[in-house]
């Protein structure tokens, strides 16, 4: 997520920590920080959530307004993800328009909702080519300590599985809860030397070499992917991750309810 | 990706709508040095994908924060022409060519010798002139190509192609209509010698044993694409030889 200078000290610490198996903050190779969720914490918004994961604190709030459908999809519902970086997060992250990394975080959580159809774009129709339901859902990092995408994922899900449509703001029938059909739970590994490990914190980030992030359905089914850094990941190391992202998946969506 | 369509994709013999069979790619030309003032070139057209990548560098690093003083930068520049698409695209970059941009500069970095050039930028710009679904896959097959053209010291080349899911099927290389109307995506980029990936992405739906043949399937036609590259600069050089002989004689 940027580029912070860190010691050789800390960076040989590290990976001689994950030679015996060990995390610098005890945890093991598979093992995600404590997760909190605080839900419909913002009044102001449709649908909303705090995420904590360890010390990674993001917050995701969803507007609802009416709007006009696209013309190939006339009686589908709109939904776009946004996500930024604010200065306060991170002494890295600066202000101003989103960058490639807000983008690509945004739209890595972006395809995990859109891929398996949590929300019911159908039943966002008001009048067919007139006028749908447009739900916008933003993120903003509040706190980085690494694994920006599985708090922007968490946080987001939480916020639309807490969503009311405002029907009666717009004059539109009654407020109704947002048609949620499925859980998209994402989970991203950090390759750190030879080591796969989940939800990296922030100095394991730093040293990592790819990442790969994997977001399945309630059934352990597979709806998005996204590797990124400038590493490799080999076949096995794929199996691997494929294997943590349906087990952490479930874990998850128990923590979450 | 919705999946719902009465079009049928897949015919009871298991051929696609353009005569394909599911582990078939649709026909790949490369051809390497296609620009004079690009230090390297190439262009790509995979099925109805017209693709053209070029590269200018090392050369200093613009922004000069960028820089980075134990190695060189990738810049990858990815762009959709305005007539590519069928309906005309907005130029200029948006959040799709921002992310794919950036993917690609990460599976090039890992071939490419940065560590000798510090502090230097290789910009790669990749311009999509005619888009048919794959068109990263394209891109990055197209970037490889003009990088080892211009001349840059690489541990290999990389090759992409996609893998998916339509009616059902798992399909190797995804035309527009069944990555319109198909289940899922999966592009995937690797480094040949090793089978490591550089590239992965999926969406859509499928399930673990449906992945797996996804990938194996798209693992084994990035090696006929590395095929096609390789071809591609001998071709190129083999030329160029001919040529330097003639002058010679």
């Amino acid at each position: 997520m940027s580029n912070e200078i860190m010691s050789d000290i800390r960076r040989d610490h590290i990976l001689n920590l994950l030679k015996d198996g060990k995390r610098i903050d005890g945890r093991g190779s598979g093992e995600f920080r404590k997760i909190e969720v605080v839900t419909n914490c913002i009044e102001s918004a449709d649908g909303s959530a705090r995420v904590k994961i360890g010390k990674t604190e993001v917050i995701a709030g969803v507007k609802i307004i009416p709007g006009t459908p696209f013309p190939d999809t006339p009686n589908l519902g709109v939904l776009t993800t946004g996500a930024e970086l604010i200065p306060m997060a991170h002494p890295s992250f600066e202000s101003g328009p989103p960058g490639e990394d807000a983008i690509e975080l945004a739209r890595v959580v972006d395809r995990g909702i859109r891929e398996s159809g949590m929300v019911d774009a159908e039943a966002l129709c008001i009048t067919p080519g007139e006028e749908v339901w447009m739900c916008f859902v933003d993120i903003y990092a509040l706190d980085h300590d690494g694994n920006l995408f599985d708090a922007s994922n968490l946080a987001a899900v939480c916020a639309l599985r807490t969503a009311v449509i405002p029907g009666e703001q717009y004059g539109k029938g009654e407020n109704r809860p947002l048609p949620i059909t499925c859980t998209p739970v994402s989970v991203t590994e950090a390759k750190v030397g030879n080591t796969l490990i989940v939800d990296p914190n922030f100095d394991e980030e730093q040293i990592s070499t790819a990442r790969l992030t994997v977001t399945t359905d309630d059934n352990g089914n597979f709806r998005a992917m996204q590797k990124g850094g400038m590493g490799s990941i080999t076949l096995d190391e794929l199996s691997l991750c494929l294997d943590r992202a349906v087990e952490k998946g479930a874990e998850i969506r128990k923590i979450i309810g | 990706m919705s999946g719902h369509t009465d079009m049928v994709l897949v015919d009871e013999n298991g051929m696609r709508i353009d005569g394909r069979t599911a582990e078939e790619h649709r026909n790949i030309k490369i051809e390497a040095g296609v620009l004079s003032n690009a230090d390297g070139s190439a262009y790509v057209e995979i099925g109805k994908n017209k693709v053209l990548a070029a590269v200018y560098g090392p050369r200093e690093c613009h922004p000069r924060h960028l820089q980075n003083p134990s190695k060189a930068i990738i810049q990858c520049k990815y762009n959709m022409q305005a007539f590519s698409v069928s309906d005309r695209k907005r130029p200029g970059p948006d959040r799709r060519s921002v992310e794919i941009s950036k993917i690609i500069s990460e599976a090039l970095e890992k071939v490419v010798l940065t560590e000798l050039y510090p502090r230097a930028s290789i910009d790669v710009y990749i311009e999509i002139l005619q888009a048919n679904a794959g068109t990263r896959c394209a891109g990055l097959t197209a970037a490889s190509v003009a990088l080892a053209d211009a001349g840059i010291p690489m541990r290999d080349i990389v090759p992409a192609i996609a893998a998916g899911k339509a009616d059902g099927h798992v399909l190797l290389d995804l035309n527009k209509e069944e990555d319109n109307y198909g289940q899922a995506d999966v592009p995937v980029a690797i480094v040949p010698s090793t089978d490591e990936i550089v590239l992965l992405q999926m969406d859509g739906n499928m399930t673990r044993e449906e992945f797996d043949r996804a990938v194996k399937m798209a693992v084994g036609a990035c090696h006929e694409v590395y095929e096609l590259q390789k071809d591609a600069l001998k071709r190129r050089y083999s030329a160029n030889a001919k040529e330097a002989d003639g002058d010679e004689q």
